[in-house]
């Protein structure tokens, strides 16, 4: 799970608050859509949730981790519950399709068998069965994110946090992702699923939780699925 | 660590030579042009100071046996001479011998037939361990009772001195020099290299890999292209410097001074480079990687 209290964070040299004193939680098995403008805060959610920025003040917990005390040698476990999906797909363009989702397997020590198992499955799962051995060049962008995806997935992450994974998506391969999002959600492992997006189409035709920020703040928070917050 | 994942991580430190084709070839060719560079100043202080050491040896001081002493006394002399510590080595010369060699120095020989020996004095040829020391091994030379007169070019000593002084001063200067000057570039080149890679490392910093993971390939890889450089440094330096002393060697110079041949530098040359290389490989990609680990 992932909770915020009282969380505040300036960054370094910063005079302003990126964060300012945020509070929400987010139970485990949830999945909720994470709205609002440019620099209202959302990519600093995102750093402070997998450790690579620090809160200055408030209680900062995700998936059983304390946040504010965690020791720096600590952050390779706390990321391994999570799995990350960028906007820019963020893959290795030396490495294939395969090698780009079984190297996630390889950080945290799975062995050769359980990757050889474990990483078609995934691929299969994502749709990209057949397109193993291609680079990440050669494959469209919607595969591309969908290797992304995979690769997230693969260790199966009791979070996963995908930052506008549709902003290089046209609308179909979009809701084709949150279709795919969705059904991680949904599928035994319950995996918790923070997805931060500016598509409001997208988000409406969900019925999830949103939360929306703007200035470092929580401006709302609703069950009823719907995007009624405006981007300004 | 897992053998399976040592495995992974070595696999992958030689497929990243091969994928930054360009960057390795340019570490690899900075690596043999700091040890050739850096190399060949050594050798020539190596070699400059070998040369110093045979014509300081060829420097000798005379010791002179009081006239009183018969030559068995004056012969008695040797172990007292011999004890002192900077005395490599030790002849004794009798008055006959003496005027020999005395009389040898002129052509016209026959003016000496008449001049009896003991004119001259038993003396004692030294040759010094130290030459620098020359005035203080003199001084016991001249405690030593029955030694008259004791004949050291201490100007010569001393201008020997000062010549290995400068020539001494002058490699460790450029040594230096070279060595930072190839430790800035050896680490702007890793940094050029890895920067490229940041993006890498922040994506597998973004999956949790630990800062081990992270670091080993790179240092596989420093450590194989600064082997391989060392080793293709090492035989660059040995085709040079044997084209060199061989000119060296058939020219006029020659005649003058010797070099010592590569095979005999070799057994300390080659561990050097490679420990060098390797040192340089190494320590070059984890400290150029260290920023970005701190994420």
């Amino acid at each position: 799970m992932v909770l915020f209290d009282n969380v505040s964070m300036t960054y370094p040299g910063g005079d302003m608050r990126a964060i300012d004193e945020m509070s929400f939680a987010i139970d485990d098995g949830e999945f909720v859509f994470l709205v609002g403008p440019s620099g209202s805060g959302k990519t600093s959610i995102i750093k402070l949730i997998t450790g690579e920025v620090r809160a200055d003040s408030g209680e900062l917990n995700v998936n059983g981790f304390d946040l504010r005390r965690i020791r720096r040698g600590k952050l390779p476990a706390l990321r391994r519950t999570i799995g990350v999906i960028f906007q820019d797909f963020r893959l290795i363009e030396d490495m294939t399709v395969y090698d780009n989702v079984a190297f996630a397997m390889h950080v945290v020590g799975a062995s050769n068998r359980e990757i050889r198992r474990r990483v078609p499955y995934v691929l299969d799962l994502v749709g990209l069965s057949g397109r193993e051995k291609r680079f990440p060049r050669e494959v469209s962008g919607g595969e591309q994110q969908r290797v992304a995806v995979a690769r997230a997935i693969v260790n199966s992450p009791q979070l996963l946090i995908a930052d506008e994974p549709t902003g290089n998506l046209d609308p179909a391969r979009s809701l084709e992702l949150m279709l795919l999002m969705d059904r991680i959600n949904d599928n035994e492992m319950g995996t918790t699923v923070l997805v931060v997006t500016h598509e409001k189409e997208l988000v409406n035709s969900f019925s999830k939780r949103v939360v929306a920020i703007e200035d470092g703040r929580v401006i709302s928070d609703g069950m009823d699925g719907y995007y009624s917050y405006e981007i300004q | 660590m897992k053998s399976s994942k040592i495995g992974y991580l070595i696999k992958e430190g030689f497929k990243s030579i091969g994928t930054h084709g360009f960057m390795s070839f340019a570490s690899v060719t900075i690596i043999i042009a700091c040890l050739v560079i850096m190399g060949s100043f050594t050798l020539i202080a190596v070699n400059i100071d070998s040369m110093l050491d045979s014509l300081e040896a060829e420097n000798q001081v005379v010791a002179y046996v009081e006239e009183t002493f018969s030559e068995e006394e004056a012969r008695a002399l040797q172990p007292e001479i011999e004890y002192i510590s900077n005395v490599r080595l030790c002849r004794f010369v009798p008055r006959e011998e003496a005027m020999e060699e005395f009389a040898s120095q002129f052509e016209n020989q026959a003016l000496f037939q008449d001049v009896d020996a003991s004119v001259l004095r038993d003396r004692y040829i030294i040759y010094l361990n130290d030459i620098s020391l020359m005035e203080q091994t003199q001084e016991e030379l001249y405690n030593i009772i029955g030694v008259a007169n004791v004949d050291a070019h201490l100007g010569v000593a001393e201008g020997f001195v000062a010549v290995r002084n400068v020539v001494s001063a002058v490699s460790l200067i450029l040594v230096v020099v070279l060595v930072v000057v190839s430790v800035f570039i050896m680490a702007n080149t890793v940094k050029l290299a890895t920067l490229s890679r940041r993006e890498e490392i922040a994506i597998m910093k973004m999956v949790g890999a630990s800062n081990w993971f992270i670091r080993f390939p790179f240092i596989v890889e420093g450590l194989v292209l600064g082997l391989l450089g060392a080793i293709i440094a090492f035989l660059l330096e040995w085709s040079v410097y044997d084209v060199v002393t061989n000119r060296i060697i058939a020219g006029v110079i020659g005649r003058l001074v010797s070099v010592i041949p590569f095979s005999q530098l070799s057994p300390i040359v080659l561990p050097v480079y490679l420990g060098v290389g390797l040192a340089v490989g190494v320590f070059g990609s984890t400290i150029a990687i260290r920023n970005y680990l701190q994420v």
